[in-house]
């Protein structure tokens, strides 16, 4: 697979290391009432789709930035690249 | 009809005009006791037990395809039971106590070969996690033996001993370990599932689950509504489509996995053999080819299919292992995808839908699960509980911190 990382160009995914879903951005509030049941949600269960994934991948040789990927899991084929702190910073995330 | 030596001479003498096909091919009845999901190997040896030793005779298993199709027949056909876990050894030792009597249980030749496994080790670190391991597989009534590097070469001359980083300092050895013919294994099962009254219904495609206030009637399928009073899903790497089906979020992702076989070859390898300074294990099949196989490729994928970076790493590591694997051509190679679980250990349970059961998360390492997993999971649907083996492979074990976590890598399933 070529990941078209939004800074470098088109790079080998040999070059990444994959993380899994990038609903792992959203960390939920350690402090909240349900903070057990949310991190249970957060750290162990998977929407697993079939077809359009957005995943993290990490270019551990390269730039080191974290990216978001969509990509299908059917296909392989990657229609989207953003950096990860784009992506963060859209859903609200301030760090 | 049985199969046997008599048999087959009464049929060689009379033109071989008497076999018949060994499963029939029934439309579905408008309800079931319990309808499996998945004509693989965990779903028929689920069927065979059922109807076999707990007396259910009212079951279907639907296969969206043909019966042995998925992962039972793309896998590297290794049996053996050397785990380290408490949740997981007494498990694995009964699946190969089952496999020693495959065979004669189902009437049918699955090749069980007992070759045994060597994981070899190449640091005194490493020897000491196989010498706790081995006592660990002792304890839970199953074999090991340590070797050191003058036994193994004794036994494997054609290893890379002497490498500079990786010497070999031994291995531990499971002698009762071996391979199985793995499409013998589906069929096996699939003949005996249907002589003891099964129905398998093959190109039948589940797409709905029908659940009412919280209970589970049946299963929609693209032959039409089978009703059930009990549904079992057994479909590996498709688990997250179809328990989304129902509405549930699994601890599993979905990986694909390689396998590789070389031209055929004169016998080379005595025994199944891992490394143990990368991912790599090999065994020769009883037509010559070198089966091997390595890492899963890393991501959530369900196309049977992988990609080069895998390929690579591990032709790397037959090399660095065995380096007369490099004049062997490669045959064939193909991907699975894989249910990986979020501690790398199985999950057999109910489920909070009433009447709706799940086996799942087999990681890659179901084919020598088979027979206990259908064991188990028959037992689970047939009395409502888990099978004494079976106990610790809760589906809420995330929730409830009683992870089975072989590796200690926690909750990152391409690292299992």
């Amino acid at each position: 697979m070529i990941i078209n990382h939004p800074l470098l160009g088109p790079r080998d995914a040999s070059e990444f290391t994959y993380l899994g879903d990038a609903s792992l951005i959203d960390r939920p509030d350690g402090m909240a009432e349900n903070a057990a049941d949310a991190f249970y949600d957060y750290a162990y269960l998977r929407d697993n789709p079939a077809g359009e994934h957005q995943e993290l991948w990490y270019h551990e040789a390269g730039d080191r930035s974290w990216l978001v990927v969509t990509r299908n899991t059917l296909t392989h084929e990657i229609s989207k690249v953003e950096l990860a702190r784009d992506v963060a910073r859209a859903r609200g995330r301030s760090k | 009809m049985r199969y046997s030596g008599f048999r087959v001479i009464k049929e060689a003498l009379t033109g071989h005009k008497g076999w018949k096909p060994v499963w029939r091919e029934p439309e579905p009845k408008p309800h079931y006791d319990v309808i499996i999901i998945g004509g693989g190997g965990h779903g028929l040896a689920t069927a065979h037990y059922l109807s076999k030793v707990y007396g259910l005779r009212n079951v279907a298993v639907v296969e969206k395809g043909w019966i042995g199709g998925g992962n039972v027949g793309r896998n590297t056909t290794i049996v053996r039971s050397n785990y380290l876990l408490d949740g997981n050894e007494p498990f694995y030792e009964f699946s190969l106590k089952l496999w020693e009597g495959l065979e004669q249980d189902v009437n049918y030749n699955a090749m069980m070969s007992q070759r045994g496994i060597i994981n070899l080790f190449h640091t005194d670190g490493q020897r000491d996690a196989y010498i706790r391991r081995g006592n660990a597989m002792i304890l839970n009534g199953a074999d090991a033996e340590l070797l050191d590097a003058d036994q193994v070469r004794a036994e494997h001359p054609y290893l890379n001993f002497d490498d500079a980083r990786f010497p070999i300092k031994g291995g531990l050895v499971q002698r009762r370990a071996g391979t199985a013919r793995h499409d013998a294994v589906a069929w096996g099962y699939a003949r005996s599932a249907d002589l003891h009254g099964v129905d398998i219904i093959q190109n039948c495609e589940v797409t709905g689950l029908r659940i009412e206030n919280g209970t589970c009637l049946g299963v929609e399928t693209s032959r039409g509504f089978i009703g059930a009073s009990k549904v079992g899903c057994a479909v590996a790497g498709n688990s997250g489509r179809v328990m989304g089906m129902a509405g549930m979020r699994l601890p599993i992702e979905s990986h694909v996995l390689q396998a590789f076989v070389s031209e055929g070859l004169k016998p080379v390898l005595p025994s199944v053999i891992t490394f143990g300074a990368g991912h790599f294990y090999v065994s020769q099949s009883d037509k010559g080819g070198l089966v091997f196989g390595g890492d899963i490729d890393g991501y959530n994928t369900y196309a049977q299919r992988g990609n080069l970076p895998v390929v690579e790493d591990v032709c790397e590591g037959g090399m660095a292992l065995m380096p007369m694997i490099g004049r062997a051509r490669l045959l064939r190679m193909w991907g699975g995808v894989m249910d990986m679980s979020m501690d790398g250990s199985p999950i057999i349970d109910r489920t909070p839908v009433q009447g709706l059961y799940f086996n799942g998360g087999w990681c890659y390492g179901g084919f020598k699960a088979t027979p206990a997993s259908g064991y188990c999971f028959a037992h689970l649907l047939a009395k409502d509980e888990p099978h004494p083996v079976a106990t610790a492979y809760r589906l809420d074990r995330f929730r409830t911190g009683r992870m089975i976590d072989e590796k200690g890598a926690g909750n990152q399933p391409n690292l299992h």
